[in-house]
C-alpha cells in the first residue's frame, strides 16, 4: 500500500528520529510512504481567524496532491496531522473557506476535503491492525511501563479529528501491549503539555508537564511515548519528575529489530 | 350544491393583525356554494355561535367553514353549535388561519392572500362533504397500569378507589420502583421506605388491584375503551402460592456473584433472590442466566431447602390475556450510562459514584450498610465533590439537553445529610445554578449553605483525575471568584441526568403513543392535556412523560388516575366515523389495505355482490369502523382505488389541492 507522505518541517530538524524510524518501520510493515514535493510548513498551528485564506494554503495543497494521485494522506507529527486535518474539514464543510481557497489556488478541479487524512498510529490500527503489527515485533518490549502521552493536538476537537475518545483514549496503549510492553493508564494522557506557551511563559509550561510527568511516574511510567515533537520539547523541560521520552516510532523500530539500521539512514 | 356560511375569526390581534380579515369577508363570497360570508372578533365565544345558529337559520345553511385556529383548538366547539343549530356536525371544516397563516407571516398583503387559499380549500371541500354519523362503542371497566413505581402504585391505588378493577405490570420482581431504592426524601429528610412501604402493601391489599410482577406487556390491540393486552408473567421458577417468603433459598443459593441491580451493582447477589427486604411480593425468583442449576443441570440447593417445595425449575412463561379500557403509562426512568463522560473518571474509579448510588451507600440496607465510605478501600472519606448537571443541560449531544429537576434538591439533601452524620467530613458542590423551586425547596437548600456549612461553588469541573495515592484531583472554575479550583477528594458524587426508562420506546410502539427526541412520552397538550397521551385511551403517570419529584409524579399519578376514571366511567363511547370505507365493487381483494392497516382494522371476507347485474361470490375488503383511526394509510395503497376514507374522501382532498392551485 502506498500513502502520501508529509513529513513537516519539525521531521526535517529537531525531530529527525521520528522521521526516519516512521519510514524505516513502513518498510518493514509493507507499507509505503511517498513524501510529497514540494510541500510547505502547515504553519504549526491550526489558523482561527477565518478571513485569512493564505495560512490554510499550504494543507489544501498537499490535501489536493494526494488527492490527484488518488492516495490517503499520513503525517507522523501530531501538530501536522492536526492543522492539516482540521483544514480539511472545513474545506469539505466550510463554503466560505472552500470557495475562496479554490479561487486562490486556481485548481484543475476544485478540492473539496476528498482526500482521508491519516496519522501514522492510524495506519497501524486501521490499516496494519494492531495483532498483525504484534506478530511482526521480533524484539518484544517485555517489561517496559509505557505512559502514553496524547498531549491535545491528536484528539482534539474530538468531533473534527475522531482519533479516538478524547478523555479516555486507547489507541496508543492498545500501541504498547502489541510491541510486547506494559502500557500505564495515567489521567493526565490527554491534557496540554503548554504547546507554544514555552516561548512565552516558560514556567506555565514547566508545571503543567511537571503534572503530565508526576501522574505518569505516580502510576508507575518509566518513560512516556510521543508523536509530538512539541510535547517532547517541553516534557524534557519538566523539572520535579523527569522521565525519559521517546517518539512512538522508536520504541516501534525497536521492537521491530530495525532501531540500528534506521539509524544509519 | 351546498349552500355555505364563511366565517372568519379575528382571534382579537391574533389573526386580524396579520390578516385583512374583511377582505377575505369579501373576496370568499365569490366562492361557489357561499351564501354568506362575516366576520368576528372571538368567533368562539358565545356571541361568535350564535352568529353561526341564526345565519344556519336565515340563510338556509347546509355547510359552515370557520376560519379560524386549529382545529385541534377549535373543531369540537364549531361542530357542537352546527350541531345546535341542527346540522350534521360533519358538515364544518375549519380553515387554519392563525397556526398556519397569521402566526408565522409577516406580511399583511400576502398573509390575506394564503387566508384566502386556505379558506377557498376549506370551502371546496365542505361541498363535498355529506353528513356523516358517529356510531358507538363500549367500555371495559377495568385499567392498566404499565410500571410499578411510586406513580404507578398510586394511579392504581386512586382507580381502585373509585371501584374500578387495576392490573399493575412491573417488568422486575417487586413493586416499588426508583422510589425503593431511595434512602431519604426532600426537602422533608423523612425515610422514603417508611412512606413507600404502606402505599405497596396497600396495593398489594387492595380487593380491586391485581399485581403481577416480573412481568411484562407483550401485545396491545384494540382501542379506547377496547384494548386487548397480552401480558407476559416471566418464569419465576418459585410457586408464588406455595412460597412463605421465609428466604432460606437465598441463604444457601451456592451463586452469589451476581450484580445485585437493587443497590445498582455496588454489590452482589445469589442467582434466587428478592430484590430487597420489603419486596413485594415477597416471593422470589431465579435468576436462570446466573443459576447454576439451569447453566449445568447441577445443584438443586434450593430445591432442597424449601420446605414449603415452591421452587418450580420447570415453569414457564405464561401469557395472560386481559381487556382494558384504560391504560396508564407509569414506566419511570433510569440514570444516563456515563461512558461519555469520561472526564470525570466515572468508570475509571471505584470512588466516583453517582447520586442514586449514594442512596444505596447511605441506605442501612444497602452495600455498605449505611456506612459512608469509599468503595475502593472501605475508608472513610473526609472531602467529598458533589458535580452537579452530568449529562443535564448539555449544548452537544454527548447528553441530555434539558434539565434533570431533582438534583439540585438530592445533591442538597445528601450534602445536608453527610455534613449532620459525619460532621468532620467536608462537602463541595460545584453548580451551574440551583434551581430549587417548589414549596419549602429553596429553604431547603439555604439550611444546607446557611445552617450544614456545604460549600457551593458556581463553576463547573473539567476534570477528575484519580491521583496515585488514591484520591481524586478535582479541577474546576470558580465563576464568581474567577479562580480555577484544585482540590483533592476522597469521593465524588456526580448528579447524573435522569432519562425514561429504556423499555418506554417498546412500550410506546405497542400503545402508538408518541414519544418525544428524548423518549419521553408526549402529552395531549403541554398545558392544558399533561396527563393524557394524544392516543385515546392511554394516560401518563410519572417521569415517564418528564422529570419529575416525587410529589409531583404522585399529584400526576392522582390527575391520570382521575382522567382514567372519567373514561371507565362511561358507559359507552362516541366513535370518530371518519373512517376507512372499500367501495366492494372496485376491490379486487388485493389485500394491500390489510397489510398497511397499523391498527388491524381490515378484513376480507367472501361475499355477493352486484356489479352492474352480474351477481358473484368476490373476496373484497370490510372495516372495522370501531378499530380504524382514519389514518388514510389504506386509502393511498389501494390499486384501484377501492378505499376512500369518510370525511377525507380522495374527492375531498382532490378538490382542495384544486382550490388552492387556482
Amino acid at each position: 500500500m502506498k500513502y502520501s507522505y508529509y513529513p513537516g518541517c519539525t521531521l526535517k530538524n529537531k525531530a529527525k528520529d521520528l522521521d526516519r524510524y516512521a519510514r524505516t518501520c513502513a518498510e518493514v510493515l509493507g507499507f509505503e510512504l511517498e513524501e510529497i514535493e514540494n510541500w510547505q510548513c502547515c504553519g504549526g498551528v491550526y489558523p482561527l481567524g477565518n478571513d485569512e485564506i493564505a495560512t490554510k494554503l499550504s494543507s489544501v495543497r498537499v490535501l489536493n496532491d494526494a488527492k490527484e494521485k488518488g492516495q490517503e494522506l499520513v503525517t507522523v507529527c501530531s501538530a501536522c496531522y492536526h492543522v492539516v486535518k482540521r483544514v480539511n474539514d472545513d474545506m469539505k464543510h466550510v463554503d466560505d473557506i472552500r470557495t475562496r481557497a479554490n479561487n486562490y489556488m486556481n485548481l484543475s478541479e476544485p478540492y473539496s476535503g476528498e482526500t482521508n487524512v491519516l496519522h501514522y498510529l492510524e495506519v497501524l490500527r486501521d490499516k496494519i491492525g494492531f495483532d498483525k503489527l504484534k506478530e511482526k515485533v521480533t524484539n518484544p518490549l517485555t517489561g517496559k511501563k509505557i505512559g502514553a502521552y496524547y498531549g491535545c493536538l491528536l484528539l482534539r476537537p474530538g468531533k473534527v479529528m475522531a482519533f479516538d475518545n478524547p478523555e479516555n483514549p486507547k489507541i496508543m496503549e492498545d500501541f504498547i501491549r502489541a510491541l510486547g510492553a506494559e502500557p500505564v493508564v495515567y489521567p493526565y494522557r490527554n491534557e496540554c503539555c503548554g504547546g507554544y506557551i514555552s516561548l512565552k511563559e516558560k514556567e506555565m509550561a514547566k508545571s503543567m508537564c511537571d503534572t503530565i510527568t508526576e501522574s505518569a511516574k505516580g502510576f508507575g511510567a518509566d518513560m512516556l511515548i510521543t508523536a509530538c515533537p512539541l510535547c517532547m520539547y517541553n516534557l524534557n523541560k519538566a523539572q520535579k519528575e523527569t522521565l525519559p521520552v521517546y517518539y512512538f516510532t522508536e520504541l516501534l523500530a525497536e521492537a521491530l529489530g530495525v532501531k540500528e539500521e534506521a539509524e544509519k539512514k | 350544491m351546498q349552500r355555505i356560511g364563511v366565517f372568519v375569526c379575528h382571534c382579537g390581534s391574533n389573526i386580524a393583525a396579520t390578516v385583512d380579515v374583511k377582505k377575505v369577508v369579501e373576496t370568499v363570497l365569490s366562492e361557489p356554494g357561499v351564501c354568506h360570508a362575516e366576520d368576528y372578533p372571538y368567533m368562539c365565544s358565545e356571541a361568535g355561535q350564535m352568529k353561526i345558529l341564526e345565519a344556519v337559520k336565515e340563510k338556509k345553511l347546509t355547510g359552515i367553514v370557520v376560519c379560524s385556529c386549529s382545529p385541534r383548538m377549535h373543531e369540537a366547539t364549531f361542530r357542537k353549535a352546527a350541531e345546535r343549530a341542527g346540522l350534521n356536525p360533519y358538515m364544518v371544516e375549519i380553515a387554519n388561519i392563525r397556526e398556519h397563516c397569521s402566526w408565522i407571516h409577516k406580511d399583511m398583503e400576502e398573509a390575506t392572500k394564503k387566508a384566502v387559499i386556505l379558506a377557498r380549500a376549506a370551502i371546496a371541500k365542505v361541498n363535498l362533504n355529506t353528513p356523516l354519523q358517529a356510531g358507538e362503542s363500549r367500555v371495559t371497566k377495568r385499567a392498566l397500569v404499565i410500571g410499578g413505581g411510586i406513580a404507578g402504585i398510586q394511579t392504581a391505588l386512586d382507580i381502585a378507589d373509585a371501584g374500578y378493577e387495576v392490573d399493575i405490570v412491573e417488568k422486575t420482581p417487586s413493586i416499588g420502583g426508583r422510589m425503593s431504592q431511595l434512602d431519604k426524601t426532600f426537602p422533608t429528610l423523612d425515610c422514603s421506605a417508611c412512606i413507600l412501604t404502606p402505599k405497596m402493601v396497600e396495593a398489594a391489599a387492595h380487593e380491586k388491584i391485581n399485581i403481577y410482577t416480573y412481568s411484562e406487556v407483550d401485545k396491545v390491540t384494540g382501542f379506547v375503551g377496547d384494548f386487548t393486552v397480552d401480558i407476559r408473567k416471566k418464569a419465576r421458577s418459585v410457586d408464588s402460592a406455595k412460597c412463605t417468603g421465609c428466604g432460606v433459598c437465598q441463604e444457601k443459593c451456592p451463586s452469589k456473584k451476581s450484580l445485585n441491580e437493587f443497590n445498582r451493582g455496588l454489590n452482589t447477589r445469589s442467582a434466587i433472590y428478592t430484590p430487597f427486604a420489603q419486596a413485594i411480593p415477597n416471593v422470589p425468583v431465579i435468576d436462570r442466566d446466573a443459576c447454576i442449576k439451569f447453566k449445568t443441570g447441577k445443584c438443586g440447593v434450593c430445591e432442597k431447602v424449601c420446605q414449603a417445595g415452591a421452587i418450580d425449575y420447570n415453569q414457564k412463561d405464561e401469557i395472560i390475556t386481559e381487556k382494558y379500557g384504560a391504560i396508564v403509562v407509569a414506566t419511570g426512568f433510569d440514570t444516563i450510562k456515563l461512558d461519555n463522560y469520561d472526564e470525570y473518571a466515572y468508570n475509571q474509579s471505584k470512588d466516583v459514584i453517582t447520586s442514586l448510588e449514594l442512596e444505596r451507600i447511605m441506605n442501612a440496607a444497602g452495600p455498605t450498610k449505611g456506612h459512608l465510605e469509599r468503595l475502593s478501600d472501605g475508608k472513610a472519606p473526609k472531602e467529598m465533590v458533589f458535580i452537579q448537571c452530568v449529562g443535564s443541560r448539555c449544548s452537544d449531544n454527548r447528553g441530555k439537553s434539558y434539565c434533570s429537576k431533582i438534583c439540585c434538591m438530592y445533591t442538597a439533601k445528601h450534602a445536608m445529610l453527610i455534613r449532620d452524620k459525619y460532621p468532620d467530613v467536608n462537602v463541595t458542590v460545584f453548580y451551574i445554578d440551583v434551581r430549587t423551586p417548589g414549596k419549602n425547596f429553596d429553604e431547603f437548600y439555604r439550611r444546607a449553605v446557611e445552617e450544614y456549612g456545604v460549600n457551593y461553588v458556581k463553576g463547573q469541573v473539567g476534570k477528575v483525575a484519580p491521583l496515585p495515592n488514591g484520591k481524586l484531583l478535582v479541577q474546576g472554575s470558580d465563576l464568581l471568584d474567577n479562580k480555577q479550583i484544585l482540590k483533592e477528594a476522597d469521593m465524588v458524587v456526580l448528579a447524573t441526568a435522569i432519562e425514561p426508562e429504556a423499555s418506554v420506546r417498546q412500550i410506546a410502539t405497542m400503545l402508538t403513543a408518541s414519544i418525544d427526541t428524548n423518549n419521553f412520552l408526549t402529552e395531549a397538550h403541554p398545558k392544558l392535556r399533561p396527563v393524557e397521551s394524544p392516543t385515546a385511551g392511554v394516560f401518563l403517570s410519572g417521569v415517564c412523560q418528564g422529570p419529575k419529584d416525587i410529589p409531583e409524579t404522585v399529584a400526576q399519578a392522582g390527575a391520570a388516575a382521575v382522567k382514567a376514571i372519567g373514561l371507565l366511567a362511561k358507559d359507552k363511547l362516541t366513535t370518530n366515523p371518519c373512517t376507512a370505507k372499500p367501495d366492494e365493487l372496485l376491490c379486487n381483494g388485493c389485500s394491500q389495505c390489510a397489510n398497511v392497516c397499523p391498527y388491524g382494522a381490515i378484513t376480507y371476507e367472501e361475499k355477493e355482490v352486484n356489479d352492474h347485474g352480474i351477481r358473484e361470490t368476490r373476496r373484497v375488503a370490510q372495516v372495522n369502523g370501531a378499530l380504524c383511526q382514519g389514518c388514510g394509510a389504506c386509502t393511498v395503497t389501494c390499486p384501484s382505488g377501492a378505499m376512500d376514507l369518510q370525511g377525507f374522501s380522495n374527492r375531498q382532498i382532490i378538490a382542495e389541492v384544486d382550490a388552492i392551485c387556482r
